[in-house]
């Protein structure tokens, strides 16, 4: 059970740590004390562990993390899960700008907000936000669920391909190829397992959410569409 | 990137602590912006007296004497304080036109960097730590104070371009960005009579809101009229003799974090820098939404 005061350790000294861990490594309880907003902590795991930030973190904190189980006991800097592959995220604060930014696998969970650019860039990632999220989330989303408890900002899912986002509470505005969809039974079940695996199963209502994706009308270019690009 | 804080105290008790958290905050920004640092701090002033900070054209630049010269030429008594660099002079308000006149006539070379009846603004190249040790910033005390690290875009390394910015009175800023519409802007403010003496795009955001002031608006006003007239990337972090206000553009490309206790209320682009401040672990924080004006005053 290594723990790592970066008080007094350098995050690169962890880091590299983190990074020569094997695969039958003994070593799967990481605690991080005094995280005091360093950046990177614990990015690039590549490990089935866990590790528990007892603090706020700064940028990128798990950025790049496959398998790894990565626990924030507190808020994170811009970025935190970005690029993520597999594993867990999970803030107990809030997280700032581009929350799981370009997340290819995994699980991001915020309990508070999440700020501008929530998931931009998304491409496979779950991200489940449990207060607001800020303008222009899930932009260029192309794979991966969002889950906003609360609200989101202006230019949701502006130029949006696959993505699958579900609100419950309101949008300030679609970005442009975001339309609302009709939430059907398949969809209620996909964010039902969505909540289920975050640990909110029959706690919020899956009929309060509604959902959001694109409308292909962006996909070819069309001389029609120039003004919507 | 450039790094900038500011930190606005609430509880006297804290006042003399102001230059010491200041460059606690500055130490911890260094890698945002190593070429330059500045400082402004709101310390205690009297009525009728103006503060006038200047500094010569280089760090070598004997300003002691090019202080004294001055005083004496427009007001043998009065007070003046060398830290590094600059040195500020306490002058009847009165004497402040003659003061600069007489600099303008006799020491053209010496630059004015703030006036005030309670900022005064330190400003260097070099690392942003030797910058705050060499004006000894940790041993000042003050209300509040603004800070800023750069890393030059727009325009030169030169002490010239360091911020924070002074085109008011008591006013100054400190921004992280870069402005694209600022020639067109600093052509309409010269032509409306707000003098910017350098290249740097923040220096044009400072006279815009000087100028937005000097028309009657409130700082909160001239910050909201910023989000129409400014193009490009801002958090603007701006103080006045008795206020401190943040703004960040529609977008919020910079980063921008706040804290407030009972004691203080703290900006900086990163949590990092505030880390160190007492009662963080309690503070509330939050990142400043996008084109929404914080500001706090003095009561």
């Amino acid at each position: 059970m290594p723990n790592i005061d970066l008080s007094k350790t350098p995050v690169r000294e962890l880091n590299a740590a983190l990074h020569r861990l094997t695969p039958d490594t003994n070593e799967t309880l990481w605690t991080v004390s005094n995280p005091g907003g360093e950046h990177s902590i614990a990015a690039g795991v590549d490990a089935d562990i866990t590790i528990s930030i007892q603090g706020n973190a700064g940028y990128y904190c798990g950025g790049m993390n496959k398998q790894a189980t990565i626990i924030v006991e507190g808020s994170a800097g811009q970025g935190v899960g970005e690029n993520m592959m597999s594993g867990f995220i999970h803030v107990k604060g809030d997280a700032s700008q581009s929350a799981g930014a370009t997340g290819r696998g995994g699980r991001l969970i915020v309990d508070g907000n999440a700020s501008a650019r929530c998931g931009i860039s998304m491409k496979g990632i779950d991200i489940v936000v449990k207060g607001d999220i800020g303008h222009l989330s899930a932009f260029m989303g192309q794979n991966g669920r969002l889950v906003v408890f609360g609200e989101a900002g202006d230019a949701l899912g502006d130029s949006l391909y696959e993505a699958h986002i579900y609100v419950r509470g309101p949008v300030a505005s679609l970005g442009a190829d975001c339309i609302e969809k009709q939430m059907r039974d398949e969809h209620k079940a996909e964010l039902h397992e969505l909540l289920k695996a975050s640990g909110e199963a029959f706690k919020v209502d899956v009929s309060d959410f509604r959902r959001y994706g694109s409308a292909r009308k962006l996909y070819n270019f069309n001389i029609d569409n120039a003004g919507a690009y | 990137m450039c790094g900038i804080a500011g930190l606005f105290i609430k509880d006297p008790k804290l006042e003399p602590q102001l230059g010491a958290l200041l460059s606690k905050m500055t130490a911890t920004l260094c890698s945002r912006g190593p070429d330059s640092a500045g400082f402004a701090i709101y310390s205690a002033g009297q009525d009728g007296k103006t503060k006038l900070t200047i500094a010569g054209p280089t760090p070598a630049y004997d300003i002691e004497t090019a202080a004294k010269r001055l005083r004496d030429a427009v007001a043998p008594k009065a007070p003046v304080a060398t830290h590094y660099s600059h040195a500020v002079l306490t002058l009847a308000s009165e004497q402040i036109p003659k003061a600069k006149a007489w600099l303008e006539a006799n020491l053209p070379e010496v630059d004015i960097v703030s006036e005030g009846q309670r900022l005064e603004i330190f400003k260097e190249v070099g690392d942003p730590d030797d910058v705050a040790a060499l004006f000894g910033i940790g041993g000042m005390s003050g209300t509040h104070g603004i800070t800023h690290t750069r890393m030059a875009t727009e325009s030169a390394v030169s002490t010239d371009g360091a911020h924070p910015f002074s085109t008011g009175a008591d006013q100054c800023l400190v921004h992280n960005g870069s402005l694209s519409n600022h020639a067109s802007l600093r052509r309409m403010l010269e032509r409306e009579g707000i003098k910017i003496k350098t290249q740097n795009d923040s220096e044009v955001a400072a006279g815009y809101l000087t100028k937005q002031m000097r028309s009657g608006q409130s700082l909160e006003g001239a910050l909201k009229s910023s989000l129409n007239d400014l193009d490009g990337f801002f958090t603007f972090v701006v103080g006045t003799e008795k206020g401190f206000g943040v703004l960040r553009d529609p977008i919020a490309c910079k980063p921008a974090v706040m804290a407030e206790t009972d004691q203080y209320v703290a900006f900086a682009s990163e949590y990092k820098s505030l880390a160190g401040l007492p009662g963080i672990s309690s503070a509330k924080v939050w990142e400043p939404k996008p084109a929404t004006v914080y500001f706090w005053e003095r009561t």
